[in-house]
């Protein structure tokens, strides 16, 4: 096992002109959570997907559970990976996001056993199997058979996270994924997520709820303008922060 | 007023639409003279139509229209998936060739593209089958390998696939990308994404104007009576040039015209319906279901309540 689950050095990404990241250098340990935190534009989201490689970055390297994202290097050059690389790779990090992106043309279990099928070659009864494990885990075992669209947001996204959990994967990727749900489903979200950490699940999360920065964060990095400002304990960061400007985010965020 | 009882049901007058009325009585009398004139009017000679309705040239007619429309749509929709995911492409190369393919088949009449496979032959006496520049393996006779029918199916069916090609491209960028995102994370290649999460989401939008689509062919098909091939349309045309009975072949065409678009349509409505599982709205009634619930609209959602819920050991 390597030391980081994820270690970023440099990382730095640009849509046409507009510089999004500008060299951010992280390091995620194992079995932990990092919280990252910041006004929207200032590119959380971005770097989030960069990690999984939906997003290709300009400069910098990236590694996930000592792996290369996205290249292959031998001696100095660096060569571009195939899809059938880059697939087995992303296979290992989970991601949700803030739409939850359900597939809407099939039932919650069918959402949860497709990529099992598909990605992993698991047969039909060994993947139904663990979706209907890990939908009861989430709490649905009564929705299984519910197209998404009969489905709350909050039970859509405790979906799309049991979707995600259900390809083993070694970090999961959490993009805001409870600022689309009404305030009072936050919580059953918040709560399988709080349990995932428990269990020692390693955790990249951006997040507007500093509430569960603060009680499941190891780590809060905060983001503004494709930098990160400041990082560290997530008491050290949201109660006594150095920068001026983490504490007039802060105190935006917290007064409401 | 006590204000003790709360208020029951409403049952309040309704408004009177004279409107309606008067719209209806007029439209009923224009109905009864159409009807009346087309009855007794004894130039119609509903007896002809009636005659030549089950004869054996024109099913022999309608079959060959209707093998015709299923082939080329066939080549149609095919070729319009492929040329639409060529159109996406990334690479300037290929996303060109498709447009400047779309270009030339849509610019030019159907009917012209059906005439220049007809004289391919004129143009290329042999088909040679090989390595280009490199030897041929296979030697063909273009004359005989391009009938009539193969004529009016290419030239149908390669037109076609340029207008589902739009129809198939319009479907795709209509779903959502975070759809694409969702199955990439998952560790889905672009192949499987395409294929198990955005095309049949495209569905949706894709089937309505294919269903026009196939409904124009089926009439279009007519043209190739140009290059005399005995479809529906060209099957009666020879018996009236013989017996004069124009308007009654023509009637007798017609009525089969319209009977085949029905039988489309009502497969449209039940692929519609297939597709749009798992949509937000309740799933449409069948066909049946909304003739026997009255075009009811309350009808579906007693429906789909009345469905118990299953229970997880129930699943498949």
């Amino acid at each position: 096992m390597s030391e980081y689950m994820v270690k970023a050095e440099g990382v730095h990404k640009r849509f046409g002109r507009l510089e999004v990241l500008k060299g951010i250098s992280l390091e995620v340990a194992p079995a932990s959570v990092m919280c990252l935190i910041g006004p929207s534009g200032s590119g959380k989201s971005t770097f989030l997907r960069c990690i999984n490689h939906l997003e290709k970055i300009d400069r910098g390297r990236l590694w996930v559970d000592g792996e290369l994202v996205g290249y292959r290097q031998a001696n100095d050059t660096l060569y571009e990976q195939r899809e059938s690389e880059i697939v087995r790779s992303r296979a290992k990090i989970g991601m949700v996001f803030q739409r939850f992106n359900l597939f809407p043309h099939m039932t919650a279990i069918d959402n949860v056993c497709l990529s099992q099928r598909m990605v992993l070659r698991r047969k039909s009864d060994d993947a139904e199997g663990r979706a209907q494990a890990l939908l009861t885990r989430v709490g649905l075992a009564d929705k299984m058979d519910e197209y998404p669209a009969r489905l709350s947001g909050g039970q859509q996204q405790r979906v799309a996270i049991a979707r995600a959990l259900a390809m083993d994967p070694k970090v999961m990727l959490f993009d805001e994924v409870t600022s689309a749900l009404d305030p009072e489903l936050v919580k059953e979200v918040l709560d399988v997520m709080r349990e995932l950490a428990d269990e020692g699940m390693t955790m990249i999360v951006v997040t507007h709820e500093m509430g569960f920065a603060r009680e499941v964060g190891d780590k809060v990095v905060f983001m503004d303008g494709g930098v990160i400002v400041e990082e560290g304990r997530p008491a050290q960061v949201l109660d006594s922060p150095g920068e001026e400007r983490t504490k007039r985010f802060l105190g935006l965020v917290l007064e409401h | 007023m006590t204000g003790t009882e709360p208020p029951g049901e409403i049952q309040a007058v309704p408004v009177r639409h004279p409107g309606r009325w008067v719209a209806a009585a007029l439209i009923a009398v224009l109905v009864a003279a159409l009807a009346r004139s087309v009855a007794t009017n004894p130039r119609f000679e509903w007896g002809v139509v009636g005659h030549y309705l089950f004869s054996s040239r024109i099913l022999d007619g309608l079959v060959v229209t209707l093998e015709l429309t299923v082939l080329s749509m066939a080549i149609g929709i095919a070729l319009g998936i492929v040329l639409a995911l060529m159109r996406l492409s990334r690479s300037a190369l290929v996303s060109g060739a498709s447009w400047v393919y779309i270009w030339l088949l849509r610019g030019t009449p159907v009917l012209v593209q059906i005439l220049f496979w007809y004289f391919f032959a004129a143009l290329y006496p042999t088909v040679d089958l090989g390595i280009p520049f490199g030897p041929s393996f296979v030697h063909l006779d273009a004359n005989s390998l391009i009938t009539p029918f193969v004529a009016g199916m290419l030239a149908l069916g390669l037109n076609e696939g340029a207008y589902m090609s739009e129809i198939v491209r319009a479907g795709i960028i209509s779903v959502d990308e975070g759809q694409t995102d969702a199955a990439q994370a998952l560790g889905m290649t672009r192949l499987q994404t395409m294929r198990r999460i955005v095309l049949p989401q495209a569905m949706r939008v894709v089937i309505p104007p294919t269903g026009n689509e196939t409904i124009s062919m089926l009439k279009t098909t007519s043209l190739v009576a140009f290059i005399g091939l005995a479809d529906l349309l060209y099957a009666v045309q020879l018996i009236y040039a013989v017996n004069y009975k124009t308007i009654s072949l023509l009637i007798t065409a017609s009525l089969w015209y319209l009977a085949v678009t029905s039988v489309l349509s009502i497969g449209q409505y039940y692929l519609e319906r297939y597709f749009g599982r798992g949509s937000a709205r309740e799933t449409a009634p069948t066909l049946i279901q909304r003739i026997r619930g009255g075009f009811w609209p309350r009808h579906a959602e007693v429906e789909s309540a009345s469905q118990p819920p299953r229970l997880p050991e129930d699943h498949r």
